[in-house]
């Protein structure tokens, strides 16, 4: 389980704090995979890299009974003057895995070729995208932690991307963060919507998709 | 429950929690070679080479000014203590300052701590320093430059306490410098008055009974002097007091300690 207890938090900018978040509780089995939709600027990723630990709350607990991953994005957390090789080792020496036995999976999913052992700098977007999907599922975790994925490079690679994440490991938690609600459609057994700092849970998906269409005021889907 | 695969546990107990973090800072270390010196032409080596190159250019720039510091000592010798030491105090918070930007990436993993950045960072800088020191003692000695130290142990102590001011130093000026720019502004004019009163370029011994007094409030002479009471024993009346160097050094330390647990939980990873 992974429980969030009345988590608040909030950043001091020139005009005072300003609350992300407010009193939010969240609760994760194992197994379940739960949406959190939001429109940008909403507090979702800042939600899930508390959920991830990357960042801590300014009040309430966070109990992670699982492991949990980091965010995972397309975008990608690299250091541009290593090379893709580089920067599988150095995301395996953190999590204490043998890189060794990991670079030939990367090196074929990415689809890199020579470009694998060069700076990450000099890759392309969508290269970027496919390194950092690729090293992401290196490491195992019992919740994956979703930022926003959206589909990224052509649809044969999207599709090798969702097999991985949501057919090889869908026995594992995870939680979703996006403004799509088609992409929480697809992949999620519940939803919450965050609106004003406030995470508001619903029984069904399909009451989420209405809440977040109203509370917005626009078409949900339009994405 | 089991947790799967190498994805932390809930609290990890305090032995995995310094497993966790010597692999974190490991891999920090490894990357920062990396990153700094990459795989072209001498790569790493310049890790010492550098702080050596910056020694031997004191040695000899004083050598040929025939630099007066109230002693009987061979320049040669002079220098190397004196701005060895410099090397350290002054470098360490060098590589703190502003160290968390570039690295914002690597905090999206739980276990990276702007700690475990600045631990790296610091190992590496005292890593060149000793290595810069002790090559070039070992090459002056053998060229004849040097006499051998009468007091090893007293050298090695003195640097290490010299390696405990720098680091508590880097902490205090690196965590203060993410919130404050005035820092960074402020520490290189400071790093650049100091350096003449740190006791890298005088003893103590040859002040006037009056400059004395307030020289030896900067915690670094008491180092560099113990320095070279290992170094030249018998020769030199050296001045310091090690238990004031060891206070200054703990409150410096705790303060800094306070300062990182700060931004530890106010930074943002990018």
């Amino acid at each position: 389980m992974i429980r969030l207890h009345d988590i608040g938090k909030s950043y001091g900018t020139r005009s005072g704090p300003v609350n992300v978040l407010r009193h939010v509780d969240l609760t994760i089995a194992p197994g379940e995979r739960v949406g959190i939709l939001g429109r940008n600027g909403a507090g979702k990723s800042t939600l899930i890299r508390l959920i991830s630990g990357a960042e801590l709350p300014s009040s309430g607990s966070i109990e992670r009974e699982m492991s949990v991953s980091w965010p995972l994005a397309f975008g990608g957390a690299f250091q541009g003057s290593l090379t893709g090789y580089d920067n599988l080792r150095f995301i395996c020496r953190v999590y204490g895995v043998d890189p060794e036995d990991k670079v030939q999976f990367v090196e074929e999913f990415s689809e890199l070729g020579i470009y694998f052992r060069e700076p990450v700098k000099s890759y392309s977007s969508g290269m970027r995208a496919r390194l950092a999907f690729a090293i992401s599922m290196v490491i195992e975790f019992d919740c994956f932690l979703i930022d926003e994925i959206v589909a990224v490079g052509d649809a044969r690679f999207h599709e090798k991307c969702n097999y991985e994440l949501f057919v090889k490991r869908a026995d594992r938690a995870m939680i979703i963060v996006s403004h799509d609600s088609g992409y929480i459609r697809a992949h999620c057994t519940r939803a919450s919507v965050l609106v004003d700092g406030y995470l508001h849970h619903h029984d069904s998906l399909e009451e989420a998709f209405d809440f977040y269409e109203s509370a917005t005021g626009k078409k949900a889907d339009a994405a | 429950m089991a947790t799967r695969g190498s994805g932390m546990t809930v609290r990890p107990g305090l032995a995995r929690s310094w497993a966790i973090q010597r692999r974190v800072i490991n891999a920090l270390v490894l990357r920062e070679v990396l990153t700094r010196y990459g795989r072209h032409n001498i790569g790493f080596l310049w890790l010492f080479v550098e702080p050596m190159l910056f020694t031997v250019g004191v040695t000899v720039l004083w050598t040929a000014t025939k630099s007066v510091h109230g002693s009987d000592i061979p320049i040669v010798a002079f220098a190397l203590t004196g701005y060895s030491s410099v090397l350290l105090w002054r470098n360490m918070p060098g590589r703190t300052i502003k160290a968390l930007e570039p690295n914002l990436a690597l905090l999206y993993h739980r276990n990276v701590r702007p700690i475990d950045i600045y631990i790296s960072r610091l190992l590496l800088e005292v890593a060149g320093a000793t290595m810069s020191f002790v090559f070039l003692g070992l090459a002056f000695y053998f060229v004849g430059w040097l006499e051998a130290p009468e007091d090893v142990l007293k050298i090695v102590g003195a640097w290490l306490m010299l390696i405990w001011f720098g680091t508590a130093l880097a902490l205090v000026l690196g965590a203060l410098s993410e919130t404050s720019e005035t820092v960074e502004k402020l520490w290189h004019p400071t790093s650049y008055f100091l350096f003449p009163l740190s006791g890298a370029a005088f003893l103590v011994d040859a002040l006037p009974q009056a400059a004395q007094k307030y020289v030896l409030y900067l915690p670094m002479v008491h180092g560099v002097e113990y320095l070279r009471e290992g170094y030249f024993g018998s020769q030199i009346t050296a001045h310091h007091d090690m238990f004031y160097m060891a206070l200054f050094n703990t409150i410096l330390t705790l303060f800094g300690l306070v300062q990182v647990a700060k931004v530890s939980r106010t930074v943002i990873p990018e």
